[in-house]
């Protein structure tokens, strides 16, 4: 209490806080201007983009702004029967505009999206628009079509009002908003994206596991190792990251391949026949071999920080109270390397749940993950908003897992070296 | 208390790590039953080797450890039932205290009720009770290493190692510490093998001490026969302090011998010198000469104070003697003290009984 109520001064009369304070604030204004550069890097490298997508991911602006009085008119129409004529007439205003900056055309192909056969009636209403009187818009469009004189068709353009929309996350996960406004999934046949992220999770989780049984002894081995053979081991586990990641996927199917060394050696020990050859690529099994491979290190690299700081004694002392090794081995062993556990496990499944060049070259059609549908739709369909939507939902899936981790585990028992 | 002779028994054994110098020669050592013995050496003699190999983390290169009658280099390790305290303590560190301590008591399948009261005793052996809930990490040096105590004791071993287990600890605790283990030796009777390169922890612990140079135990005996006779040069240098002078026998008659020194000669006691003209070293303990003793002693010598170092309870002197200037008297801090100045020329005299002389360093 008395530290609130009385102030303690330095010797020249100033409070003590504020010339700490003074004393401070230089070296925190330098250690800012270190790290400045990186900021700033930072988010125009990172925060920048991400929050573009978020925002490219929902935005449906497009037919907003080419509708806006059509829109403002449909405020008061409760969506039962046709809407009245000054919904025609503001329709009419806003498509005439269209047509004279040329913009029709995607009005259509938007409005195609939300429900099939807008694009032919919009053709037909543009040509009849030129002989349009002032004047009851409403049979006049009416007389276009009969699809205009469907109140489910402006119904469609109603549901494209909102600037903001989410329904691109509904397709990546195979669902859509249907007449009615219900979210339903799409047919069982034309499911593609369900599948992708199952087996995206599914691929993630053995390439996981298979890492972590691989990398468990050789981190072992590692820590225990005296240090000339220690080093020529980390030399090996480290060797892979000197080469180019696409080397060594060419290598993977290289060595796979039904012609290729690993099936040759299959057919030379007689394990094969030569003429029946197993697939080893273009499906899972190629991902999983070669992701594994690939993200090895980052699996034993944790492992290996973390054994480094066991003290064997710790095991002798198990032993010696008497545990059988194996006993000394999970009772005291085991536990502790726990956070090299969770660090390897959390970081080997990102980098796989995101993987991308691995599985396109040696995944084939069973093999390919969520990150080359993301690839194809920003290259190939130049759906970027879709590919937006896909790459959030991984960029939120891997916080759930980060979420789930730090609750089981605690991320501050993470260990990365 | 019937107590064997040979409780644990070193028969010739030898170790080697990389087969070109061996750590341990031809060690033949006896452990009685109920003893404390220490292995006391420099870093590198052997003494953690010979304890690493009782414990069964190695293998002699050659000869047979016997526990209790058993040969044991085939047994594993947690078979042999050997408590054991390392010299980091070793504690599990995602353990609590009472975990650590059941660990040794679980693997053994006690039941639960029963292992309780064995972790309370042993706490309270090593007065940490109230404890049992707290992480080593939540420990000071001085509790954690209690606790590693009490964990090699709680499944009631009869064979206790301790590898240099106050190594880590500061001068008082650590003294402290001695006692309280050396109390706990006493009242529970168990053989204690310990390790340590600390003489004065060996001198106040051990029923017996083993000194290793070389891989070889260089004297075996009882702490106060270690300090007060010395075999062999190394001993005398290695436990305590030590004046030495270096010269040869001129004659020996009737269990003494005259030493023929660069420019004087000395009366000393023969223990490992044989015959005229041999080479030897006399080591004299500081505290055994005296200036200007009142009795009468054979060897009295004229020196040339060089130095003086206060001490608190007593004055350490730095005399130029008989052409050893780095020749050490300790003088008790009493009220009746002697003029000792920088420079003064002072008579100094010892019996020939303690200057042992010894072999030539």
């Amino acid at each position: 209490m008395s530290s609130e109520t009385k102030q303690i001064l330095t010797t020249d009369g100033i409070p003590l806080e504020v010339s700490l304070k003074k004393a401070e604030r230089k070296n925190k204004i330098k250690a800012f201007l270190l790290v400045a550069p990186l900021l700033f890097f930072l988010i125009i490298t990172y925060v920048f983009p991400i929050g573009d997508m978020l925002f490219r991911s929902v935005d449906d602006k497009m037919v907003t702004q080419m509708l806006p009085k059509t829109f403002k008119a449909m405020e008061n129409w409760d969506g039962q029967e046709l809407p009245e004529e000054e919904v025609f007439a503001a329709f009419h205003e806003d498509f005439i505009k269209l047509v004279e900056d040329k913009r029709e055309g995607k009005l259509s192909t938007q409005l195609n999206y939300t429900k099939n056969g807008f694009k032919s009636i919009i053709k037909k209403l543009r040509r009849a628009s030129k002989k349009f009187e002032e004047g009851n818009y409403k049979e006049q469009i009416m007389s276009v079509h009969k699809r205009w004189a469907d109140v489910e068709y402006w119904r469609a353009i109603q549901r494209r009002a909102p600037e903001f929309t989410g329904q691109k996350y509904l397709k990546g996960m195979d669902m859509y908003v249907n007449e009615e406004g219900k979210i339903v999934s799409v047919e069982e046949d034309r499911r593609i994206h369900r599948v992708l992220w199952l087996r995206t999770l599914e691929i993630a989780f053995f390439v996981t596991v298979f890492c972590f049984l691989m990398a468990y002894p050789i981190a072992h081995l590692l820590a225990t190792l005296p240090m000339k053979y220690s080093n020529l081991l980390m030399i090996c586990v480290l060797l892979p990251f000197w080469t180019s990641l696409l080397v060594r996927t060419a290598s993977w199917m290289i060595l796979l391949q039904q012609q290729g060394i690993v099936n040759d050696f299959f057919v030379g020990i007689g394990l094969v026949a030569d003429d029946n050859r197993p697939e080893m690529m273009y499906n899972k099994t190629g991902s999983y071999v070669a992701m594994t491979q690939i993200l090895l290190p980052f699996m034993v690299l944790p492992l290996y920080s973390v054994m480094k700081t066991i003290s064997p004694s710790l095991m002798r002392a198990g032993k010696s109270l008497g545990g059988t090794p194996f006993v000394a081995f999970w009772k005291v062993y085991f536990p502790l390397t726990i956070p090299g556990i969770g660090a390897g496990c959390l970081l080997v499944f990102i980098l796989a749940i995101g993987y991308y060049i691995t599985p396109a070259l040696v995944g084939g059609a069973s093999g390919t993950l969520i990150s080359n549908q993301i690839a194809f739709h920003m290259k190939s369909t130049l759906d970027w908003s879709f590919a937006s939507a896909m790459g959030l939902m991984l960029l939120s899936g891997v916080l759930v897992i980060y979420w789930l981790y730090n609750k089981i585990v605690g991320i501050d028992n993470i260990k990365l070296g | 208390m019937v107590s064997k002779k040979d409780f644990v028994k070193f028969d010739k054994v030898d170790k080697s790590y990389d087969g070109k110098v061996l750590v341990v020669k031809d060690l033949q050592l006896d452990i009685a039953e109920g003893e404390f013995i220490t292995m006391l050496g420099p870093s590198g003699s052997g003494k953690t080797t010979c304890l690493m190999m009782l414990a069964g983390f190695e293998t002699p290169t050659n000869g047979e450890i016997y526990l209790d009658g058993k040969a044991i280099s085939s047994i594993p390790p947690h078979k042999r039932g050997i408590g054991m305290v390392f010299q980091n303590y070793a504690l599990f560190p995602h353990m609590t205290v009472y975990e650590n301590l059941a660990f040794p008591l679980r693997v053994r399948k006690i039941p639960k009720d029963e292992a309780d009261k064995k972790i309370d005793k042993a706490l309270s052996m090593v007065s940490l009770q109230g404890f049992a809930a707290r992480m080593p990490g939540q420990l000071s040096g001085g509790q954690q290493q209690r606790v590693a105590v009490a964990r090699s004791l709680v499944f009631d071993p009869q064979l206790v190692l301790m590898d240099e287990p106050l190594g880590a600890l500061d001068k008082n605790l650590r003294e402290s510490m001695q006692y309280e283990i050396k109390h706990i030796h006493e009242s529970i009777g168990v053989t204690v093998v310990y390790v340590t390169h600390d003489q004065s922890e060996a001198l106040t612990m051990s029923n017996r001490i083993a000194v290793f140079n070389d891989g070889k135990v260089q004297q075996l005996s009882s702490p106060d026969e270690l300090y007060e006779k010395p075999v062999n040069s190394f001993v005398a240098e290695f436990i305590g302090e030590n004046n030495t002078f270096g010269g040869e026998v001129s004659d020996i008659s009737g269990g003494k011998c005259k030493v023929k020194l660069a420019n004087a000669e000395i009366i000393a006691n023969p223990i490992s010198v044989k015959g005229k003209g041999e080479r030897t070293t006399v080591s004299l303990r500081p505290e055994r000469a005296l200036i200007n003793p009142s009795t009468k002693m054979d060897n009295l010598h004229k020196g040339k104070i060089e130095e003086v170092i206060y001490h608190g309870d007593h004055t350490r002197v730095r005399i130029n003697l008989l052409g050893n200037p780095e020749f050490i008297l300790k003088v008790p801090n009493s009220s009746s003290n002697l003029d000792i100045k920088l420079g003064n020329e002072i008579n100094i005299g010892w019996n020939s009984d303690d200057a042992r002389a010894l072999d030539p360093k």
